[in-house]
């Protein structure tokens, strides 16, 4: 019999560096996906240097198996092997903050209960030599009757005896590291009693339910095993749950005291005498931190210009390497030029596939930049001050600072920002931030906002050169959406989700050194999905954008034109010097020729057509129709507006090699009477309508999964369409009165 | 007295926490229990929420939570 695949779980509280563990154990292999059903993101990987092939499935954290939504029921149904899809584990990892044993050792103790074999991880080792604590870990595991492991996952420290413990934890014939004793023996013994006749009841009704849920489903009043009985529709069966809580109750059994009692009493038994903290660490280096960056202006005025300092930085840093990035794809066009014969390949390539995706690739550094400071901010531990810090202004507006992280994190992307909802344990406050989420300015907005700050926004230095205006109008978008949200979220508030306000039990770590790997890890993420999204969407875009553009007017006088100056240009290197003038002045007038045909193709095209027509509805925010046909393909992806505009120029305009590229093609754009198409007004009303606007299919998408309707993101992109709309046309009214539409 | 009312510097000993629903259980599971020390660092900026320390590690609470836990004041105030 071939043995089947083995797998164990890797479960620990939040932020004692498990996904790095993971990561450290599984390098890059895992497989990311969602639970059937539910809205729990399901993370499997492969265990390295392993014989035989072992999963590991990277549990979300928690605090506590006392599961009060659907999405932390997971948790506890993988565990005991009744997650539709996914076998019972063979093993369990739990990952401990070894800084920190007795309040993570709580959750242990919910997991011994499974009486699976059992491997401890005391992480961020490194820090407890460190602070000198004293962890006698021998004698620790002699009485857990488990494994203990001492790593420190952000440095890669213990990961290969971690790997190692894994493999024998789930060979064929190893009992050893089976826990020797189970916290729940020692619960009241009334308490075990009825729990065992609830679950004989279920059993009876033809609906087994493993023991740890049927403590569960007595202990966590409302909560979601209770919750799903009730779905059930069981005659009698939630007054019998009801009264077996009465009878415990007087019998002095008081829930769900008793449980975090026992459990804690348990917890300090086992680590009475071997685990002990210095006791200066009552006002370490990390409260002294804490006094400032929590104080009451320092703290404040250090959290906005933290903010600040990092858009400035985007700019400053980000220059060189974009410089490089166009320089190359400059670089490519120009070798196509000479490859391929003039003709709709050609223009294929150049005006479609390389003007597109380099126009997005562009952005990369930002995106770097961006995701580096959000992952150093995380990773040290000030992105929780940070929530502690404006906690009472999302109150203000009926949210909690648990809303703050996801939101935040929509600053990069709003995808994996709805998705950090999942930790918001109240249902309205979760509805509110995911339809306001959108409104963070995100990195696809970024290189929006780049383009056109670049190219319109006056390159002034104030300080000493170190404050830049064009950082400053940066730093303003990305305000605009967050303070547009803070309205729309009481508006939400108010008359959608009318309710309670919610709670914020929030653990404040201490602060460390960011880990080079976590840093790398988590950029490296979130640039690859950036550059994956520029290879296939809006590659797709802009060969769709190349091609409504490119047809169904007439090539032949453009073809014609290229294939004339490709000749002129081969006679001019042949000429000599009296007669390369009159061949120059044949070949400026060609090039004339070459433009004429172009503006006509485009005119003539589908793409043409369409920007006519919707002419009338983007004129009032100071756009043409070029600006609107690039909005509107830009609403799959918004940063698909920059390849659609490289695209539209480049087939309307010739590049030579001194040109800039879009920005000089964008500054050189005329309306018919003369004037610039692109003013400060115009780029302003452009960057408020992307700021405020819904495009972005995969938002969309996250949020019809997660609320499980339709209703709400079509919800989303009205509102936001119809915000963007309002604000753009606001803005470019505003700024022309100010004269900047000149 | 509740916990909302120590003030920065103080410390208590939890005496039990008020109530059986969510909120009440999930203060149980973060090490909130009767007999417990619990000192208050500070609050934000804004005055809400307020940072303890128990069982050796940090904790930020709303002052609608805070509320949920009767203390003993055992050290006077340190400042005022």
């Amino acid at each position: 019999m071939k043995p089947s695949k083995k797998s164990v779980a890797l479960i620990g509280n939040p932020n004692t560096g498990k996904s790095s563990l993971f990561n450290a154990l599984c390098g890059m292999s895992a497989r990311v996906g969602n639970y059937p059903g539910v809205t729990v993101e399901q993370k499997i990987g492969s265990l390295l240097d392993s014989p035989d092939p072992i999963d590991v499935i990277d549990l979300p954290g928690t605090y506590s198996l006392a599961a009060r939504s659907a999405d932390e029921a997971v948790t506890i149904d993988v565990l005991c092997g009744v997650q539709p899809g996914v076998p019972r584990p063979d093993a369990v990892v739990v990952i401990v903050d070894a800084t920190n044993i007795e309040r993570n050792f709580y959750l242990l103790s919910q997991v011994l209960d499974l009486s699976l074999p059992t491997l401890v991880v005391l992480n961020m080792w490194d820090r407890v030599v460190e602070e000198k604590h004293r962890v006698d870990v021998e004698t620790l595991s002699q009485r857990l009757g488990v494994s203990i492991l001492c790593t420190t996952a952000s440095r890669r420290d213990g990961v290969i005896a971690v790997r190692k413990a894994i493999q024998q934890l789930v060979a064929p014939n190893s009992t050893s590291y089976a826990p020797k004793h189970s916290p729940r023996e020692q619960f009241p013994e009334v308490f075990k009693k009825e729990s065992a006749s609830l679950r004989q009841k279920l059993a009876e009704l033809q609906h087994p339910v493993p023991a740890v849920e049927v403590d569960r489903i007595l202990i966590d009043k409302d909560g979601h095993f209770q919750q799903k009985m009730a779905k059930l529709e069981l005659p009698g069966l939630l007054d019998e749950i009801e009264s077996a809580r009465e009878r415990l109750s007087t019998a002095g059994c008081k829930i769900p005291l008793f449980e975090t009692k026992h459990r804690y009493q348990w917890v300090r038994e086992q680590i009475a005498g071997l685990v002990d903290r210095p006791p200066a660490n009552q006002s370490s280096s990390s409260d002294r931190i804490d006094r400032w960056l929590t104080h009451r202006w320092v703290g404040m005025a250090f959290f906005i210009a933290l903010m600040f300092v990092i858009f400035q930085s985007i700019t400053l840093l980000a220059a060189w390497p974009m410089g490089q990035v166009e320089e190359l794809q400059g670089w490519i066009q120009g070798w196509v030029e000479q490859v391929v014969a003039p003709g709709p390949l050609r223009s294929l390539l150049q005006d479609g596939v390389i003007a597109g995706i380099g126009g997005v690739l562009v952005f990369l550094p930002q995106i770097v930049i961006l995701f580096l400071f959000i992952a150093i901010l995380e990773d040290c531990g000030y992105m929780s001050r940070a929530a502690f810090v404006v906690d009472k202004l999302m109150s203000a507006i009926g949210l909690s600072g648990r809303s703050f992280l996801p939101l935040m994190s929509s600053f990069a992307c709003a995808v994996p920002g709805i998705m950090a909802t999942r930790t918001i344990d109240n249902a309205r406050d979760r509805m509110v931030t995911i339809l306001i989420a959108p409104l963070m300015s995100c990195s696809a907005r970024l290189p929006v906002y780049v383009l056109m700050v670049s190219a319109f926004v006056p390159d002034d230095r104030y300080a000493g050169g170190w404050l830049s205006l064009q950082g400053i109008v940066l730093f303003l978008m990305h305000c605009v959406g967050a303070l547009v949200a803070i309205p729309v979220a009481w508006f939400l508030r108010k008359f959608f989700f009318p309710g309670q306000a919610s709670t914020f039990l929030m653990e404040l770590h201490s602060y460390k050194w960011p880990s080079p790997y976590v840093l790398f890890q988590r950029v490296w993420e979130r640039a690859s999905a950036f550059v994956t999204r520029a290879g296939t969407l809006i590659f797709c875009t802009s060969v769709l954008v190349w091609a409504a553009g490119y047809f169904p007017g007439d090539t032949a006088p453009l073809t014609a034109a290229q294939k004339k100056i490709a000749t002129l240009q081969a006679e001019l290197d042949a000429a000599t010097a009296e007669g390369s003038e009159a061949v120059s002045s044949q070949l400026a007038q060609a090039e004339e020729e070459l433009n004429l045909a172009r503006s006509a193709l485009i005119d003539a095209s589908f793409l043409g057509m369409a920007g006519k027509w919707i002419e009338p509805v983007v004129k009032p925010l100071g756009w043409d129709w070029k600006i609107g046909v690039a909005t509107i393909a830009s609403f799959p992806a918004r940063e698909v507006i920059i390849a659609t505009l490289g695209t539209i120029y480049s087939l309307g305009a010739e590049e030579d090699e001194e040109s800039e590229g879009l920005k000089a093609q964008m500054k050189a754009e005329k309306w018919e009477d003369g004037r610039p198409v692109y003013s400060l007004a115009t780029a302003l009303s452009i960057m408020v309508f992307f700021a405020l606007c819904a495009q972005c299919s995969a938002t969309l998408l996250v949020i019809r999964r997660e609320t499980n309707s339709w209703r709400w993101p079509i919800f989303s992109f009205v509102y936001m369409t119809t915000l963007a709309y309002l604000g753009a046309y606001l803005t470019y009214t505003i700024a022309s009165a100010w004269g900047l539409a000149a | 007295m509740k916990l909302s009312q120590l003030a920065p510097g103080q410390s208590g000993i939890i005496d039990q926490i008020i109530g059986e629903d969510a909120l009440a259980s999930r203060l149980m599971e973060m090490g909130l229990l009767d007999g417990e020390p619990i000192e208050v660092i500070g609050r934000a900026p804004m005055g809400d929420p307020t940072e303890y320390a128990l069982r050796g590690y940090r904790i930020s609470l709303r002052r609608n939570e805070s509320d949920r836990v009767e203390v003993s004041l055992t050290s006077p105030a340190a400042s005022q």
